[in-house]
């Protein structure tokens, strides 16, 4: 149980450094970013491009960062007093461009990525145990998420994103330029996503799809803990990670593993329409 | 202080507001009534920079057309929302924290004014009760040192006794040179606090007063 429950939080970690990406730039720009998947996609095969793991895990963040910001400014921004749509179709084209370059340039085929040396082994916790680069994942995931909540919660900066995320319009009607927090949280979305990617190499088949099979799920956890809701997505992706780990170890079916979510998002929906940790949108 | 002119605002093809003339002077209470539906908040988020409109609206005589809503709350434009503008994320504290301008009142003066947001300033603003929401998005404004109060039905769904301290808040900033526009459908609250009164129907305002029998009729009072 314990094993499982561990395997279910690993999982849990990927799905939510991306969700929480993802919950941020949706809260504050009101961009469904469908370009996220690929986004972790690039940040594992940057991680191949990088001379050893621990570069990749510093620079390739940095480097999708920069790049998203750019993204943000050139394309996003444009499009975004339109409709919703369009950067929902803007975001959808990048995806399929990000998969075909990568596709053009490494192949379809999974490339495998090493484990980095020093995380080879087991990690001894008495009664279990338990790879030590999984626990590597859950320790970076648990650290990144509690930096991003010091960040959030105790700080100006904080204060200012978690209101615009929550209601952009009313926090610039009260002062607070927006606009300006819009780039470095997109680029900061994206960063989280590369690092996840940077993680999962080594643990996951490095594929042209590999976002593409991850966002879907992703935005059934953002979904879940309620659009825009930053605590929300953290917990729900724990959540739903410890219950596709117990499912398929009990239940013996990836196939339940996989519909899981789906019924899951499906219940909460129809007991709370705005997800578990979300608001209601106010009337204009 | 506050001049609109010829103001015209539409959601798509609805035209809401046609060529709205109003003003308020330094320090004035002006009244906006009109029906549900009719544009009131509209004309409130235009002034505020949240809807794009033609015509004209200006603050001490600077136009405000190029000014995005951030702008306009730093040249001292205080909106106090419908649905009072709570966050769920924030504490009631935070919330006072999120603005402040060396002009608007000190922590320490608003908790003085409304001891149940002292008593409440580690709770989440949707914890509290729709007076005490009420008391906050006042608060938050008089924070940020606003000249002008846009305040969209503040005293809506509150007790007679949290509707006479909204009233004394408003009073209180109006001795202090602050100008409320305030879109108000209780009349009788209007009376205590109203310098001017405008209706608003069909998309057109013209002056009124709160005696007006075609306003009382309009309203249905």
């Amino acid at each position: 149980m314990a094993q499982h429950i561990f395997n279910g939080l690993v999982g849990g970690s990927f799905l939510a450094l991306v969700a929480l990406g993802l919950a941020v730039i949706f809260g504050m720009l009101r961009v469904v970013n469908f370009a996220h998947g690929a986004i972790y996609m690039l940040g594992a095969f940057l991680a191949l491009s990088m001379p050893s793991f621990w570069w990749a895990l510093i620079l390739v963040p940095l480097v999708l960062a920069a790049g998203g910001m750019v993204l943000e400014r050139t394309l996003v921004h444009r499009l975004a007093k339109l409709d919703p749509l369009y950067n929902f179709l803007l975001t959808f084209g990048l995806t399929l461009i990000f998969q075909d370059l990568v596709k053009w340039r490494f192949g379809v085929q999974s490339t495998p990525y090493p484990t980095p040396g020093g995380l080879t082994g087991s990690v001894d916790f008495g009664a279990f145990d338990f790879p030590a680069y999984r626990v590597f994942v859950l320790a970076m995931a648990a650290l990144i998420c509690f930096g991003v909540w010091f960040l959030l919660s105790r700080t100006r900066v904080g204060l200012i994103v978690r209101a615009s995320t929550e209601r952009p319009e009313l926090t610039q009607a009260l002062g607070i330029n927006v606009g300006r927090w819009v780039t470095p949280v997109f680029g900061f979305g994206c960063a989280l996503a590369g690092l996840a990617g940077v993680l999962a190499a080594p643990m996951r088949a490095v594929h042209p799809l590999m976002g593409a099979d991850l966002i879907i799920v992703v935005f059934a956890v953002v979904v879940i803990g309620g659009l825009g809701s930053i605590f929300g997505s953290v917990a729900a992706a724990f959540v739903i990670g410890v219950l596709q780990a117990l499912s398929e170890a009990y239940l013996d079916s990836a196939l339940v593993s996989q519909i899981l979510v789906y019924l899951v998002m499906a219940v909460v929906l129809l007991w709370r329409p705005s997800g578990l940790f979300g608001r209601e949108e106010s009337p204009a | 202080m506050l001049d609109i002119e010829n103001l015209s605002a539409s959601y798509g093809e609805a035209q809401v507001l046609r060529g709205v003339s109003m003003s308020a002077g330094k320090g004035e209470v002006v009244t906006l009534c009109g029906r549900n539906g009719a544009g009131k908040t509209t004309l409130l988020r235009c002034v505020m920079g949240l809807l794009p409109y033609t015509g004209r609206v200006s603050l001490d005589g600077n136009d405000l057309a190029r000014k995005a809503s951030y702008q306009r709350a730093r040249l001292g434009v205080g909106w106090v929302p419908d649905d009072r503008g709570t966050y769920a994320t924030l504490t009631v504290a935070e919330s006072l924290s999120l603005r402040v301008s060396k002009d608007g009142w000190p922590l320490q003066r608003v908790y003085d004014a409304f001891p149940n947001l002292y008593a409440r300033r580690a709770s989440a603003a949707t914890k509290l009760s729709g007076g005490e929401q009420q008391m906050l998005a006042l608060a938050r404004v008089l924070r940020m040192g606003s000249r002008l109060m846009l305040c969209d039905e503040p005293t809506e769904g509150l007790s007679p006794l949290l509707v006479e301290q909204v009233g004394a808040i408003l009073r209180q900033a109006k001795e202090h040179g602050v100008t409320v526009l305030l879109v108000e459908q209780n009349l009788h609250f209007a009376a205590t606090v109203a310098d001017k009164y405008y209706l608003l129907a069909e998309g057109e305002v013209r002056p009124t007063t709160p005696d007006d029998k075609e306003l009382l009729t309009y309203l249905g009072v």
